[in-house]
């Protein structure tokens, strides 16, 4: 229970760190109370990983000092963390795919008797703790077999387990659909009755105001300051990340709809996609959202030739297309960035030219022979046009920010000009400032004439940015939203929920 | 660039090129040349007269005995006499001399022969009395840096570097392929009984290649299927090139009915014994496929799919890269130069020998994992692999020079090859 309400869970004061040729963190200073959910806030690169790592053990600050409750704390490893009852959850889970959900929750802490592990405990503590979640996991579920959303219910039972004080949260709702974040919100509240205070850090600003009492910004290692939640406008946090002041969030701009590029007609596969229908018209943005599960990304994957379908038929000008594979796809001028770019959409350890040119190999050929000085002027072209930010065509792609790897992915297409462009989460993961530009090309994009597919979870960009919305429920397509100008969360919502 | 991205760039060449310093500085002798070079400077010392050659028999000696008599006779020394031969041969030759001698030309052996008997041997031989001996002066030079010492390791690491060709390109594409050393085995076989069956008991140098292309066809073939089960039946390369490996070992045994096959025609070694200009044809051969391995993977579409594939196989095929037809190419390529390996082994035997590359594939591993090139794929390099290559080759003939015994080389290997995978993880540590 919350101890004295005037010191503060936990005090950073001064924290330093400074990386080779980086200085990551200048200054920044960070309070959160017992009972709180305060939100990080900053672009990528503004050294929230940063701090989250000296708070979690990971990393050690040069100067500064950490106080719980009052009294100096140095957190030199990981369990030093744990054991002061910090529990960091990353983006990235930390989870035994192939162990259930009880078993996760113990790891690394198994209570032994005699060196036999008190299964019984176990199982009765993790349904206490997944009870206090209000979640109904089966704990025996091996990991793997978890959705998303439950593998973060783990995580956070995980942290629970240690009887952890502090959490810190990165990016919780990255890849939870609006229901499932709604779960995650209640399990917040719920946990912030019992006096644990909460570290959230998040790009999506609705989130902030839902559930966040404080906000902390950060920007380029500095700290920029601390404001009650609802004492700044939206605009004024964007302005206080992003350095300088954005007009609107979502710069749509009018489309001039053409003929149709693209005919998807009864696509059907498996449970994911049952019997989708859509099409995909020039210079029109069409938004695709429902649930993460509704088999949006499933059915851009058929799209693409990235899987078969079952039945069902695509058409493009008109002209019944068999697609075999991505190449297939690509050929006829259809091109997908995928949700997950790092794991599907970039080689991370090659270069940006590598990448870049991959799809574009036989255009900077001679009888066979690669002409790289012919693909670095290509992909200057490209960087300069998008503002890719990189310290040259032979920087390692895994070291560019989300949004610089968006536009390295947007990069290779366009260089192919292809005619259809699917993108599957375009602003995922990445900051307010790169999203505005994301935006930008998806509207010169449209300008040009191409057809795109958006598939995004965020209501406030599909409502932003598309020109027409079709919301899809258990693989089917539920409605289709045309008069989006005057359409709402709630509409969608209604449609998305059976 | 700092040191730190140098060394990660060029660590393996400078642990090469540091053991080659080692081997040559506890190498290092007493030299008497036998070069033309030398019989030029040992002709040069005399003022003319009548002269002997006198040359022990084998290694160089036929070669000196011959530059020597091109010399005499560019000088207009009288050569009365010429002799490649052992000691008492020697003897005999001396007392056979009809006229007076001046000048006796000999290696180091033979002057060493002189020096004991000629004195003896004028006693019965008034003609030679008179007569002086003349040797190629010393030099010291490392036993280790002599041409014949080094065109000897290339000729010697030929077979597993082609092979590690193919290897580098399975592994960077995260695969493994342990059947090499059988494939080569059995190759051996199949192009010996080709040749038999072809060309019964006096086969004609179309036999031999057409024996030589059977044998390296059918590995390519074998690879294709080893990369079919791979790429469409989604088993683990590991597991599949194991039992690729147990049944080739198995085939060659039975196919060769567990004895070694003759070739019947000393021709067929021309690729593991011949030479052309002085530069043997396996490392030529060599040569030329690593230059355009090089070419493939650093300037050519092939070679940037199979990095992409090693790098993200879903990002690669999203991007449009046709994976498993790069897939299928590494491994019937990793079949087609492991037979070629078997062609070569066998040529140098004249012989298809079912036991022939026994544990080969742990060599060729070794030298792609030396050389730099990352099991967890991606990355690597064909240069990378040839300096690796080398670097097992120079630590065994060095090895073998300064008498280090066998058991003692299997440890050094050992060694060796963790002390690579450790540079391996420093060099991601660092970038």
């Amino acid at each position: 229970m919350p101890g004295d309400p005037k010191i503060p869970l936990l005090r950073m004061r001064g924290i330093h760190k400074r990386f080779p040729g980086v200085h990551a963190l200048k200054g920044v200073d960070l309070d959160l109370h017992a009972g709180e959910c305060l939100a990080l806030l900053g672009e990528n690169g503004a050294g929230k990983s940063t701090l989250i790592k000296i708070l979690g053990g990971a990393q050690q600050p040069d100067e500064g000092t950490l106080l719980l409750e009052g009294n100096p704390l140095v957190v030199q490893r990981p369990q030093d963390a744990l054991g002061a009852g910090i529990a960091v959850i990353y983006q990235e889970f930390n989870l035994v795919p192939a162990l259930t959900a009880r078993e996760n929750i113990f790891l690394g802490q198994e209570p032994s008797k005699l060196g036999v592990l008190p299964v019984a405990d176990e199982r009765k503590k993790a349904k206490e703790l997944f009870g206090l979640l209000g979640a109904d996991i089966d704990i025996e579920t091996k990991c793997k077999n978890l959705p998303v959303a439950g593998q973060q219910l783990v995580e956070i039972a995980k942290a629970l387990a240690t009887n952890a004080r502090i959490l810190v949260m990165d990016e919780p709702s990255a890849s939870l659909s609006q229901n499932e974040i709604e779960g995650l919100f209640r399990v917040i509240r719920s946990l912030k009755e019992k006096g644990i205070g909460i570290i959230y850090i998040s790009h999506r600003l609705d989130e902030i105001d839902t559930i966040c009492d404080r906000a902390t910004v950060l920007r380029d290692g500095g700290f920029i300051g601390t404001s009650k939640v609802g004492e700044l406008t939206r605009e004024q946090l964007i302005e206080q990340m992003v350095g300088r002041s954005i007009d609107q969030e979502f710069p749509k701009e009018p489309a001039t709809v053409g003929k149709t590029l693209l005919a998807a007609k009864n696509l059907n596969r498996g449970k994911m996609v049952r019997d989708v229908s859509l099409e995909i018209k020039a210079g029109e943005i069409l938004g695709l959202t429902g649930l993460v599960g509704s088999g949006r990304t499933e059915t851009a994957r058929i799209l693409f030739g990235a899987d078969k379908p079952d039945s069902g038929e695509i058409e493009i000008d008109g002209e019944p297309l068999n697609l075999r594979s991505p190449q297939d796809a690509i050929a006829a001028g259809i091109c997908l960035l995928t949700e997950d770019r790092k794991s599907q959409g970039l080689i991370l350890g090659q270069t940006i030219r590598e990448n870049f040119g991959l799809p574009n190999l036989g255009k900077f050929s001679t009888q066979g022979l690669i002409d790289q000085n012919r693909e670095r002027e290509a992909l200057k072209r490209h960087s300069e046009k998008l503002q890719i930010k990189m310290t040259g065509p032979e920087q390692p792609a895994g070291n560019l920010s989300g949004g610089n790897q968006q536009k390295v992915v947007l990069a290779k297409w366009l260089e192919r000009d292809e005619q259809i462009f699917l993108f599957d989460e375009p602003t995922r993961g990445i900051d307010v400032g790169a999203k505005y530009e994301i935006y930008q090309l998806l509207n010169q994009l449209a300008a040009e004439g191409k057809g795109i597919l958006m598939i995004s979870s965020e209501l406030p960009e599909i409502l932003g940015m598309s020109d027409r919305i079709v919301v899809m429920h258990e693989g089917r397509v539920k409605g289709e939203i045309t008069d989006v100008k005057n359409a709402t969360q709630q509409d969608i919502l209604s449609l998305s929920v059976a | 660039m700092n040191w730190k991205k140098f060394l990660s760039e060029y660590g393996t060449l400078v642990v090469l090129l540091l053991l080659c310093a080692g081997f040559s500085y506890v190498t290092v002798e007493k030299q008497w040349p036998m070069d033309a070079k030398a019989a030029k400077e040992l002709v040069g010392k005399t003022q003319g007269g009548t002269a002997m050659i006198l040359v022990r028999k084998g290694g160089e000696g036929q070669d000196f005995a011959d530059a020597l008599e091109q010399e005499t006779q560019a000088r207009g020394i009288a050569l009365i006499a010429k002799a490649v031969t052992d000691p008492p041969g020697a003897r005999t030759a001396l007392g056979s001399i009809g006229q007076r001698l001046d000048i006796i030309f000999a290696d180091k052996h033979m002057s060493s022969f002189c020096n004991e008997y000629l004195a003896d041997l004028a006693t019965n031989h008034p003609n030679l009395t008179r007569a002086k001996v003349f040797t190629p002066s010393s030099r010291t030079w490392p036993n280790f840096l002599k041409l014949e010492n080094l065109l000897n390791i290339l000729k010697q690491i030929s077979v597993v570097a082609i092979i590690a060709i193919g290897m580098t390109l399975i592994i960077i594409t995260t695969g493994i392929d342990l059947s090499v050393g059988s494939l080569l085995a059995f190759s051996g076989v199949i192009t010996a009984l080709a040749i038999q069956g072809a060309g019964g008991e006096s086969p004609s140098t179309s036999h031999l290649i057409l024996g030589a292309a059977a044998g390296i066809l059918v590995c390519g073939l074998i690879g294709l299927g080893t990369g079919s089960l791979v790429t469409y039946a989604g088993i683990p390369a590991f597991i599949v090139t194991l039992g690729v490996m147990f049944i080739c070992r198995g085939y060659s045994y039975i196919l060769a009915e567990s004895a070694p096959v003759p070739i019947a025609n000393a021709d067929f070694d021309w690729l593991g014994r011949g030479a052309t200009l002085g530069i043997p044809n396996s490392v030529l051969l060599m040569a030329i496929l690593y230059i355009m391995a090089h070419l493939m993977m650093t300037r050519t579409t092939p070679g940037r799919y199979i990095y992409a594939v090693g790098g993200n196989v879903e990002a690669a095929r999203l991007s449009g890269v046709p994976v498993r037809v790069v897939l299928l190419f590494v491994y019937t390529l990793c079949g087609l130069l492991a037979g070629l390996g078997g062609v070569m082994e066998a040529s140098l035997h004249v012989t298809g020998d079912p036991k022939a590359g026994n544990l080969v594939e742990l060599q060729v591993i070794a030298a792609v994992v030396v050389g730099g090139t990352s099991l967890a794929g991606g990355s690597g390099k064909i240069t990378g692999t040839l300096v690796g290559a080398l670097i097992i080759g120079v630590i065994r003939n060095g090895m073998n020079l300064t008498g280090v015994e066998a058991h003692m080389q299997s440890v050094v290997y050992g060694v060796v090859i963790l002390v690579a995978v450790l540079v391996d993880r420093m060099k991601t540590k660092f970038q």
